[in-house]
């Protein structure tokens, strides 16, 4: 129906990647992607939180090509220089490049999300849908239990932690995963309430799909979307706990360097020497930032609340 | 006298509890013989898809006795039983997982019951239902409405049910391919020697597909008939006649003595 | 009261911007309509809802016209505070399904007095209100006024709609598939609560449906749209003489109870259908 109404003609590949009629599996899982690729690129806010992050990566994964300076020794002879001629952001207190330190603190930064994101985001989702679809007793423990979790705050459990088992980001990640896939779960729970009474997953069990399947193959594919939105805007949350824990002198041990750490270690020299803590602080709001525009724009492609 | 291919006796059928209880089904009985073409009419609330959702064992809450192929039918489904039977659901929007290809939504019941030939199989059911090899990879919201219907009857035949159960399969298609479907069905069922039960709440759809059919209101069974029955006007209970008008469009003398039951 | 056309519509346009190009929807509809129920019958994707909505700027789509004008005023372009002064007040809208088209936390009544807002006040709405409910046929008013819309059934909500639509006496009422979410017999029932307020009021009615075979004993004249253009427009009492190839194709192949077929007439679509209309 749409043939006739279409007016302009794309070039090939993209007419391949629009095609009504895909040829095979690969073709349509790509058509689909490409056209929720359109969508989220059409949100110029969405883009730039993109952007944020493609440099955050290639910064991360470039860093001993891109950074100028040694992070780890400095000189004691340049302490505390303002910015400006070799050292872009100065230099702190050791004399060390904050630019260089920056660079690669986000090494550590993309660690820690991305650590947290593979571990609290797959068991939030199993424990939320398979409470949605067993429903009983067994849901209200595993509801019970998310709740348990989600009374934890993040920064205490991770002081706790450090208490107990020492510094380091291991520690802080185990902290911050435990603290984070409760709501993972309750999300995920309530997309599966929405799911299971659809004519599709009684037409899956109609033909003899075993509950495991129906849960993996129909149901988790469903929850995907708001889950997705959910964790890109927990990113920045989690970026700023890593932070935090970093300014308390947990997590990273020096002289590795963490932003949460350097904006601690340049307090004292706030009123003279500003940029010491300024630029880190920067980082992790620019970053934090990046984190929420994607989330955002992927929730209006993925996520739409149509009036 | 052959084995009846349905038989359902006193069907009963309620949800809820105490002061909330709500019985849909209220002992209902009849049986389709095999290869017929049975019409359960009614409707909303009248408990016609309960008991097509009970029959299709998605609903194990149930009492009384219901045999498919002289099997009795419990409270519980083997996987054996899912190929005897099968079901058409109404919304072809609903019907068919977002996220799935037609390719994928026909091939895992292949997989389930460890059928080799898959990919034959699929190209085949396609075909039958009139859909060519460029829609396999489809997704469901590339395809029109009537397509996806015929996506979800291709997947009710490829397991090589005895029985289809269809539930209002036309409801929400266009008049103009409501015809095609229907058709598709008539043919399906001549062609692989099928037994039908429709739940619809049109009238003229019922006597089109079926021989015989149960009027049903409120759970109950209001009056059993044949097609010719209906055509020709031979309607006893009241509220049965009353539907038979309905059916035939707007005229104000007759609605003036609708009755409300 | 003039007998001149209320509504007049030349070369309606409504184009969609989508990732895969502009698509157009209404292509070149026009019509004028009277104090008379005019049905827009079409499938899905016809446009005839758009066309519906076009009417009264609800249309997300971009619209272009040569003329849409109601008495005479122009409908393209309006300001918001114009379309306030329009929209319920002079020209309605009914949908499809009550359960959607109704507040859900709101109770009937304060509905009805919301739709009066700025015509009626106080006691006099509440009795006009009240009355509007007798009006649809509704056996107990002050019961259905206090009730929320979860406790109505789907014949009583669309009554309550209705009866809504018409608090501000409006001279146009758009139906958009009032009645495709009801049972059969509820479904007449409110088909004759229609009848007559547009007959008692002097209304114009606009039906919009799927069903030929309902509207064509309902309304007086009928549109005929397919892939965004009108195809044919008839009297209700001429269909059986109506000319188009899709029009017959859409008379002929719904089942029909009297006189049953084995297999039912398939509508072969024509490609030169989708061609501008001269």
């Amino acid at each position: 129906m749409t043939d006739w109404a279409i007016a302009a003609t794309p070039p090939r590949w993209r007419r391949w990647l629009l095609a009504e009629t895909p040829q095979s599996r690969l073709q349509a899982r790509l058509s689909r992607a490409y056209l929720s690729w359109v969508a989220f690129a059409r949100n110029p806010l969405g883009m730039l939180g993109l952007v944020i992050v493609t440099v955050l990566v290639f910064l991360a994964l470039f860093a001993p090509w891109v950074a100028p300076h040694n992070p780890l020794a400095g000189d004691l002879g340049y302490r505390l220089l303002p910015p400006g001629g070799e050292h872009w952001l100065g230099t702190d207190q050791q004399g060390r490049d904050i630019w260089s330190r920056i660079i690669y603190g986000s090494r550590t930064t993309l660690l820690i999300i991305f650590m947290v994101a593979i571990t609290a985001a797959p068991v939030g989702i199993i424990i939320g849908a398979s409470a949605g679809y067993v429903g009983g007793k067994t849901e209200a423990i595993l509801m019970r239990l998310t709740d348990a979790f989600l009374a934890f705050p993040k920064l205490v459990l991770a002081l706790a932690f450090a208490a107990a088992l020492g510094p380091g980001v291991e520690n802080a990640v185990l902290a911050i995963a435990l603290t984070s896939w409760p709501p993972y779960a309750r999300i995920a729970r309530a997309e599966t309430l929405m799911v299971r009474s659809t004519d599709y997953v009684a037409a899956a069990r109609l033909t003899g799909a075993s509950d495991l399947r129906i849960l993996f193959g129909h149901i988790m594919p469903m929850c995907m979307p708001s889950l997705i939105v959910r964790v890109s805007l927990d990113m920045a949350g989690i970026i700023l706990i890593a932070a935090g824990l970093g300014f308390l002198g947990l997590g990273v041990a020096p002289p590795q360097p963490e932003w949460g750490a350097m904006v601690s270690e340049g307090r004292q020299q706030i009123l003279e020497q500003w940029w010491v803590c300024t630029y880190p602080g920067v980082a992790i709001f620019i970053v934090s930032l990046g984190f929420n525009l994607i989330g955002d724009g992927l929730r209006d492609v993925l996520d739409p609340r149509e009036g | 006298m052959t084995e009846p291919m349905i038989e359902i006796e006193n069907l009963s059928i309620s949800f809820g509890h105490g002061a909330d209880r709500v019985d849909a089904v209220k002992t209902v009985s009849f049986s389709v013989a095999p290869g017929e073409s049975y019409g359960l009419v009614g409707e909303s609330g009248s408990g016609k898809s309960t008991i097509l959702r009970a029959l299709a064992g998605l609903n194990p809450f149930w009492s009384g006795h219901m045999a498919i192929a002289g099997q009795k039918l419990t409270g519980k489904r083997p996987r054996a039983l899912r190929r005897l039977v099968q079901m058409v659901f109404q919304d072809p929007f609903g019907s068919l997982h977002p996220k799935h290809t037609v390719d994928r939504i026909l091939s895992e019941p292949l997989a389930i019951h460890g059928f080799e030939d898959v990919e034959t199989r699929v190209r085949a059911a396609l075909e039958r239902v009139g859909l060519g090899p460029s829609f396999r990879f489809r997704y469901p919201h590339q395809l029109s409405g009537g397509q996806r219907q015929r996506v979800a009857i291709a997947r009710a035949l490829i397991l090589e049910p005895k029985v289809v159960l269809l539930d209002e399969p036309t409801s929400a298609l266009d008049v103009s391919i409501q015809a095609e479907v229907l058709n598709l069905l008539t043919d399906l069922r001549q062609q692989l020697g099928l037994t039908y039960v429709l739940v619809s709440h049109d009238l003229g759809v019922v006597a089109h597909m079926c021989a015989r059919l149960s009027i049903m209101r409120t759970g109950d069974v209001v009056e059993t008939a044949t097609a010719d029955d209906l055509s020709e006007g031979r309607l006893l209970h009241a509220y049965s006649r009353q539907l038979l008008i309905a059916s035939r469009g707007y005229d104000t003398a007759a609605i003036a003595a609708f009755g409300d039951f | 009261m003039d007998k001149g056309p209320i509504l007049e519509v030349d070369k309606l346009n409504i184009r969609f911007n989508t990732p895969v190009g502009e698509v157009h929807a209404v292509r070149d509809v026009s019509f004028s309509m009277g104090r008379e129920k005019l049905a827009i019958v079409g499938e899905s994707g016809s446009g005839k809802s758009q066309t519906g909505r076009a009417i009264l700027g609800l249309t997300p789509g971009k619209v272009t016209a040569d003329k849409l004008a109601f008495h005479g005023h122009s409908l393209l372009n309006l300001t918001p505070p114009q379309w306030r002064e329009i929209r319920g007040k002079r020209i309605a809208m009914v949908m499809q399904d009550p359960k959607y088209s109704l507040n859900p936390v709101m109770t009937i009544g304060d509905q009805l007095l919301e739709a009066a807002r700025g015509i009626k006040q106080g006691a006099e709405a509440r009795q006009h209100a009240l009355g509007m409910l007798a009006s649809v046929r509704i056996r107990d008013p002050e019961r259905v006024y206090r009730a929320w819309p979860h406790e109505l059934s789907g014949g009583m909500g669309q009554r309550a709609m209705i009866a809504m639509m018409l608090m501000a006496e409006p001279e146009l009422l758009i139906a958009d598939e009032p009645t495709s979410a009801l049972d059969v017999t509820v479904r007449l029932q409110v088909l004759a609560i229609l009848d007559d307020l547009v007959k008692t009021r002097h209304m114009g009615l606009i039906f919009i449906s799927h069903d030929l075979n309902l509207v064509r004993t309902f309304c007086d004249r009928v549109l005929v749209m397919y892939a965004g253009q009108v195809l044919e427009r008839l009297t209700a009492s001429e269909l059986e003489q109506a000319k188009h190839p899709y029009t017959r194709g859409l008379l002929v192949c719904p089942p029909e109870i009297d006189h049953r077929r084995q297999r039912l007439p398939v509508l072969q679509r024509d490609p030169s259908w989708m061609e501008p209309v001269s």
